[in-house]
């Protein structure tokens, strides 16, 4: 284990991507570019957020990951096996025991503490390209602050389902100044995006990392008579009976029966534990 | 209202051999408020040309060409344009008109464009054209498909539309039966009456005799020769 | 008066070519200005020197600004420039596509102005376009459809409404209507005439048809290989051209 060097990168990158950490938390939604680099899994998989977090975790942290919410999918094994062996930190599936938490589209629902730190993988950054392809366009928009055309992303989800029907990846604005893609999170969400964790974006393709510091203002864009809603499926768990948590939805039959369960793998069980 | 001082005009034809053409030396000419002057000379002898030149259509090669306070001759377009819209009105022999906007409209444009309301515009535009005949039915079609004889009375309708200080008009009873030809002298005699200043083209020498103070003819300005190309 | 628009001495140079020099004129409020000349004449190009997409490498484009009066367009800052081309300027250009989104419904092409102004009240922003898409003669129930489902005159006309939705006084068309049929001409200029009326709109229409000139414009610039050869009244230029190369254009002109 001596002869590598620690969590997988090489020093010279590690520190690249922490200067882009460091600027990314200097400018609160900021897009800052980073050379990233081949890792060992395919683009989508979640090269950013492992970059991310190979530059973040010291021999002292513990590692857990969720795809979805949950810590037992491929996606989140493999990484978190991935961790295990090229950083030999300590790994837990509990998110308050987590002082590093990788994941793929959720926000833990337990809420994260100062002492946390939330890593995100990023599939596409910039949050008004469904509307303008040009990557120049978009820079010089995000700089001089011309997000008209958010909104009419928003408006024409109106127009077209009568209320603003995107679910996921919903735009924010952090702290006032620049507009950011939260990662294909559901809206359900987003309120959590104002946390006492930091929290840090990582999109390998793409090569932007981006940071929300803790206690930073993050608000939801919306219309004043189409207020932001953070929704779910109006349902309670199926299993731990939980009405406050994001829930999946299930098909359990071929009759057509279904089942609700919590997203979040290690909420749902603790609350199950805790009952019995 | 009207005055013009030693004017004169010529065209140069670039593109057939440069040939310079002079057709009017040392106009005068005066139109008080309230005067009715006519303009006479054979065909060719430079009648349009003149009108056209008070209007701005044509540069002057010298002279002045005063309406009220402007000199046409000197003026920038926009002094022009202005003098277009509040003081000086032009009854051509032409209808000039965008396709498809309807003849109330048309008839109403020159008092949209002073600033009138569009009920009060719209109101004497069709008091005009009820006065000219032209058939209620047809105020909300465009003119361009009209018969010579209706474009005429539709153009002289959007001339008088507006109370302008002073008036050219191009041969305003060609084309008009007894009528009509009637209710246009009548109106002209109504603009004299307000104090108009009134400049025109009659062949209808009946016309010319019952509306007309004074006669000019255009012959005594007309250049000798014409210069050969340089 | 003070004009609008005061054009002192513009020069674009493509290398050793010209693209047009030593332009100077004023526009004043409520005038419509046309730029004639055949392709190559520099006429679009001294447009998007005018409109601040080419910067012209000679020249000051003064432009009398709601707040702070006449300011040079070309050394402002580029947030500002871009700020101007949103609310006070307008651009329409001679393929709609160049000017719409065509990805976005023809209520949020029309919005698109008004949230970047700041607009934030989805039943106004709409009901607004609604207004808009009747003044350019497109049924209120075509609002949530695409342009690319348009007919080419339809998608001009969304363009014109784009653009005017928020009220600028300048606009700046670049052969509006070529590329349409003669009917769908027409009443694009009508369309247009009554627009500027209404608004009290300055425009500057760069064309090469003369019969859009002449119904549309109050003043005339001819250009021919970058320079002005002549410019004044749109009917005295029209009606008694001075320059040759004017009274070649004239005489040129097909009659029906």
């Amino acid at each position: 284990m001596t002869d590598y060097n620690f969590a997988y990168l090489d020093e010279q990158t590690k520190r690249m991507i922490r200067r882009a950490i460091l600027k990314g938390l200097a400018v609160p939604g900021y897009q800052v570019p980073f050379a990233s680099r081949e890792m060992p899994m395919p683009y989508g998989w979640g090269t950013g957020g492992v970059q991310v977090s190979a530059a973040v975790l010291t021999p002292d942290d513990t590692f857990k990951v969720i795809d979805q919410g949950a810590d037992d999918t491929t996606n989140a094994v493999s990484i978190r096996r991935f961790f295990e062996k090229t950083a030999g930190v300590a790994v837990t599936e509990k998110t308050a025991k987590a002082s590093v938490i990788q994941t793929r589209h959720r926000i833990p629902e337990t809420d994260l503490t100062e002492d946390q730190i939330l890593v995100y993988q990023v599939p596409i950054p910039e949050p008004l390209r469904f509307l303008e392809p040009s990557e120049v366009e978009t820079r010089k928009m995000h700089a001089l602050e011309e997000y008209g055309l958010m909104h009419v992303k928003l408006y024409e989800d109106i127009s077209q389902h009568g209320a603003i029907a995107t679910a996921y990846a919903y735009p924010v604005k952090v702290e006032g100044r620049y507009v950011m893609d939260p990662s294909p999170i559901p809206k359900f969400d987003n309120p959590k995006l104002n946390m006492a964790g930091i929290q840090l974006f990582g999109a390998g393709r793409e090569q932007r990392i981006y940071a929300v510091p803790p206690y930073t203002q993050v608000v939801s864009l919306d219309f004043e008579d189409h207020p932001f809603e953070a929704s779910k499926a109006d349902h309670a768990c199926d299993l731990c009976g939980s009405t406050t948590s994001y829930l999946d939805e299930l098909i359990v039959d071929d009759e057509g029966g279904r089942m609700f369960m919590c997203s979040d793998t290690d909420f749902c069980a603790a609350r199950r534990e805790d009952a019995a | 209202m009207i005055a013009i001082e030693n004017v004169s005009k010529t065209f140069t034809l670039h593109n057939q051999g440069a040939a310079v053409i002079k057709v009017m030396q040392d106009a005068q000419l005066h139109v008080e408020p309230g005067e009715c002057v006519a303009l006479t000379g054979a065909s060719g002898a430079g009648k349009s040309t003149l009108m056209r030149m008070i209007y701005g259509n044509y540069l002057a090669a010298s002279g002045r060409i005063f309406v009220g306070d402007t000199d046409v001759a000197q003026a920038d377009p926009r002094q022009i344009l202005d003098l277009r819209r509040h003081t000086l009105g032009y009854v051509s022999q032409f209808l000039r008109v965008v396709p498809r906007v309807p003849t109330l409209n048309v008839v109403a444009d020159p008092l949209l464009s002073t600033g009138t309301t569009e009920a009060e515009a719209l109101q004497t535009a069709g008091d005009l054209l009820a006065r000219l005949n032209i058939p209620e039915r047809l105020w909300m079609l465009s003119p361009t498909t009209f018969s010579g004889g209706e474009q005429q009375r539709v153009n002289i309708a959007r001339g008088f539309a507006y109370p302008y200080p002073a008036l050219l008009l191009d041969e305003p009873t060609a084309s008009l039966d007894a009528t009509n030809r009637d209710t246009v002298l009548t109106l002209i005699e109504e603009a004299k009456a307000r104090g108009a200043a009134i400049l025109g083209i009659f062949h209808d020498t009946a016309a010319r005799d019952r509306i007309c103070d004074r006669v000019v003819d255009v012959t005594c300005f007309t250049p000798g020769a014409q210069s050969v190309p340089a | 008066m003070t004009p609008l628009l005061q054009v002192e001495n513009i020069a674009k140079f493509y290398g050793p070519r010209i693209g047009c020099t030593d332009v100077t004129f004023d526009l004043y409020p409520g005038e419509v200005m046309g730029i004639v000349g055949e392709s190559g004449s520099g006429k679009s190009t001294l447009l998007n020197c005018l409109a601040g997409h080419l910067p012209p490498d000679r020249g000051a484009v003064k432009f009398d600004t709601r707040t702070d009066g006449l300011r040079d367009t070309v050394t402002m800052s580029e947030p500002e420039r871009r700020m101007l081309g949103r609310t006070d300027w307008a651009f329409v250009h001679q393929h709609a596509r160049d000017g719409l989104r065509m990805n976005v419904s023809a209520g949020g092409n029309v919005g698109e102005r008004l949230m970047a102004v700041g607009a934030r009240h989805y039943g106004d922003i709409r009901s607004t376009a609604t207004d808009w898409l009747g003044r350019v003669e497109i049924d209120a129930d075509r609002i949530d459809d695409r342009p690319t489902a348009f007919s080419g005159g339809m998608q001009q006309r969304l363009q014109i409404a784009r653009n005017l939705v928020t009220g600028p006084r300048l606009v700046f068309m670049d052969e509006p209507t070529g590329g349409l049929d003669v009917s769908v001409q027409a009443r694009l200029l009508d369309l247009l005439r009554g627009l500027v009326r209404e608004m009290g709109l300055s425009a500057i229409i760069v064309t090469h048809d003369l019969a859009v000139v002449r119904l549309l414009a109050d003043r005339l610039m001819v250009m021919k290989s970058g320079h002005v050869v002549e410019n004044g009244l749109t009917d005295q230029v029209l009606d008694d051209p001075q320059h040759a190369y004017t009274q070649l254009l004239v005489s040129s002109v097909l009659q029906v």
